[in-house]
């Protein structure tokens, strides 16, 4: 080999990184400056953003579809509503193990099956399998809940429960969004660097060429498992942090129109940029929020406005925003040189 | 001495007998050459040799050990690598990481999902090398699925190479590319697979690239081994040149 030394043209993750913690600190005094109601919102769409990065790991990165993430959505939220009923547990942390330990079980079981498909046979298999959880909870009322579901009280976070007389909205509003969004800082930090790591890389690398990331080495469904597992656990801590908000938890959750609900917000924010799945989550917590509101027929709302997004802006939220400041730049750029020009040349 | 060798092997595709008895050797340190037309089981013999296909019968040797049973993820480790006829490159990934994803893979790299790729700087370093050594350094930071066929000819052999085997398959690495292109490919694959000491299996059916590249050459026809020998003995067989070339070649 020569020794001539070549340019190295690798980017510097703190670079990367510089821009995530303005958004935090604006995301953390929020509950200051915004009325409890409008937090609450955004901690539900924190919440689902964990989620929606979680199933980003499969859809974005590893080139699977999976419509059965209601599954682990639901066994994390379950987890958390049978350790209250069952062993009386109150911490949030407990939950937060616990729904770990559950969705990785589940997960581990479901992804042996499923990721030695691709294509529409994942995605069927990975919608059967959650519709067999969905009927269980569905069917076995007498531990499940059935229809009426588990109730969840307000759990106690860092051995902190809330005071007697602490109103329960001010409590969700600003100590519980607050413990929220640093599970959802560690969860979306934790992605980043695994998706950016060599194993992310070989992720990217099976997406795009199954054939060719074999014949460098890379070990196809092992590496399809381990992406699965993450994916799941991702989703299984955000069905743990969402039951204490919402208080309740029903067979609803493990049903595949919710694992259609984290497709959505995926492909709105888009599934091509790490943030798009987190722009997404918490673009569709507000519109279908708004949507319930201003109609009957949300769901008529809700789909149209999919079509038009597959249709216009395939690349999502994210990604048309990137195409848009790469535009602006463009513009900005040309206008300089014109400027520098007419200002030399007399 | 024998890289690889292969004793009787077989494989049928329901009735289709593409590949039949089939022994074949590789020297260490030879450019052999693999000719044939169309079906004469080339392609199904690389990718035998390669893992991607298990044989109905027959051995193969690499190295003096049985890698018959292997899978591929073992006889990558064992040192076969390949490049392929249809580029298979990871197109949405920039040339940089196409490459540097085999050497993470070669160093076992590929399992580590708490430290950031690109702290991993040696490998980096290296890729880059890699890719300056194939002319592609302009272009680190395209995406694999935009440039030209021929830097993709090129950046398919590249990754391969960057596994740093001991047996590289190059299945027709200059096919789709235009004739003004070939010979430069040829000349730059040649040139590194020869100063780093790669044993290369070219399967070519442009029979110039083939006599002036090669140093043996194997002529398969329907699925069997018709001849062996060098350039010149090949280029004087009646048999290869009235059924494979056409006529003697000048």
């Amino acid at each position: 080999m020569s020794t001539a030394p070549t340019a190295l043209p690798v980017r510097s993750p703190l670079r990367t990184l510089a821009w995530a913690v303005p958004v935090i600190v604006v995301l953390a005094v929020l509950p200051h400056l915004i009325e409890p109601y409008h937090t609450i919102l955004l901690a539900y769409g924190l919440v689902m953003a964990i989620a929606a990065l979680g199933f980003n790991l499969l859809l974005g990165y590893t080139g699977l579809l999976s419509f059965g993430h209601a599954a682990y959505f639901g066994v994390g939220a379950y987890a958390v509503a049978f350790m209250v009923k069952y062993l009386h547990v109150q911490s949030m942390e407990l939950f937060i193990l616990g729904a770990i330990a559950a969705s990785l079980v589940v997960t581990i079981l479901f992804g042996w099956v499923c990721v030695r498909y691709t294509r529409i046979f994942f995605g069927i298999l990975t919608l059967a399998l959650s519709q067999v959880l969905w009927s269980l909870a569905f069917k076995f009322y007498w531990v499940t809940g059935g229809t009426d579901g588990l109730r969840v009280p307000t759990p106690s976070l860092m051995g902190v429960t809330s005071g007697a007389g602490e109103d329960k909205i001010e409590f969700l509003a600003h100590h519980y969004y607050t413990y929220v969004l640093v599970v959802f800082a560690a969860c979306a930090l934790l992605m980043w660097v695994i998706v950016n790591s060599p194993f992310g890389k070989a992720l990217q690398a099976i997406r795009d060429n199954e054939t060719r990331a074999e014949f460098i080495g890379i070990r196809i469904r092992r590496y399809r498992l381990v992406a699965f597992l993450v994916s799941g656990v991702f989703t299984g801590i955000a069905g743990a942090l969402w039951v204490p908000l919402n208080e309740l938890t029903t067979p609803e959750v493990l049903y595949w129109p919710f694992s259609g609900e984290i497709v959505f917000m995926t492909v709105l924010g888009g599934f091509r940029a790490f943030t798009g799945p987190i722009i997404g989550a918490v673009a569709f917590n507000y519109l279908k929020t708004y949507a319930v509101g201003f109609t009957v027929y949300w769901q008529f709302l809700l789909g149209t406005v999919l079509v038009i997004l597959v249709l216009a802006l395939p690349t999502g939220i994210a990604g048309a925003a990137a195409q848009v400041g790469a535009w602006a730049r463009k513009r900005v750029s040309l206008q300089l040189t014109a400027w520098t020009k007419k200002r030399l040349v007399p | 001495m024998n890289l690889l060798q292969t004793t009787k092997v077989t494989k049928h595709f329901g009735d289709f007998c593409a590949v039949q008895g089939v022994d074949f050797r590789v020297e260490e340190g030879e450019v052999l050459a693999l000719i044939g037309s169309n079906g004469a089981g080339k392609t199904t013999l690389v990718n035998l040799i390669s893992g991607l296909f298990r044989p109905d019968s027959g051995r193969i040797e690499f190295r003096g050990a049985d890698v018959t049973a292997q899978s591929v993820h073992d006889r990558i480790k064992a040192g076969i690598a390949r490049s392929f006829q249809l580029v298979n490159l990871f197109d949405q990934l920039t040339l940089l990481d196409n490459v540097a994803l085999s050497i993470f893979s070669r160093e076992g790299m590929t399992r580590r999902l708490h430290r950031l790729a690109d702290l991993h700087r040696p490998v980096w370093e290296e890729a880059a090398e890699v890719l300056r050594e194939f002319g592609l350094q302009g272009k680190a930071t395209e995406l694999a699925g935009g440039i030209s066929q021929g830097e993709r000819k090129l950046l398919d052999v590249a990754v391969a190479c960057a596994l740093k085997p001991r047996l590289l398959f190059l299945d027709e690495p200059t096919s789709g590319v235009s004739t003004r292109e070939k010979a430069p490919i040829m000349d730059c694959i040649t040139s590194i697979v020869r100063s780093q000491k790669i044993t290369a299996v070219i399967i070519e059916h442009d029979m110039d690239i083939v006599f002036k590249y090669s140093d043996r050459i194997v002529a398969m026809h329907q699925g069997t081994i018709l001849s062996d020998g060098t350039p010149d003995e090949i280029r004087r067989n009646e048999l290869v040149t009235t059924t494979l070339i056409g006529a003697p070649h000048a």
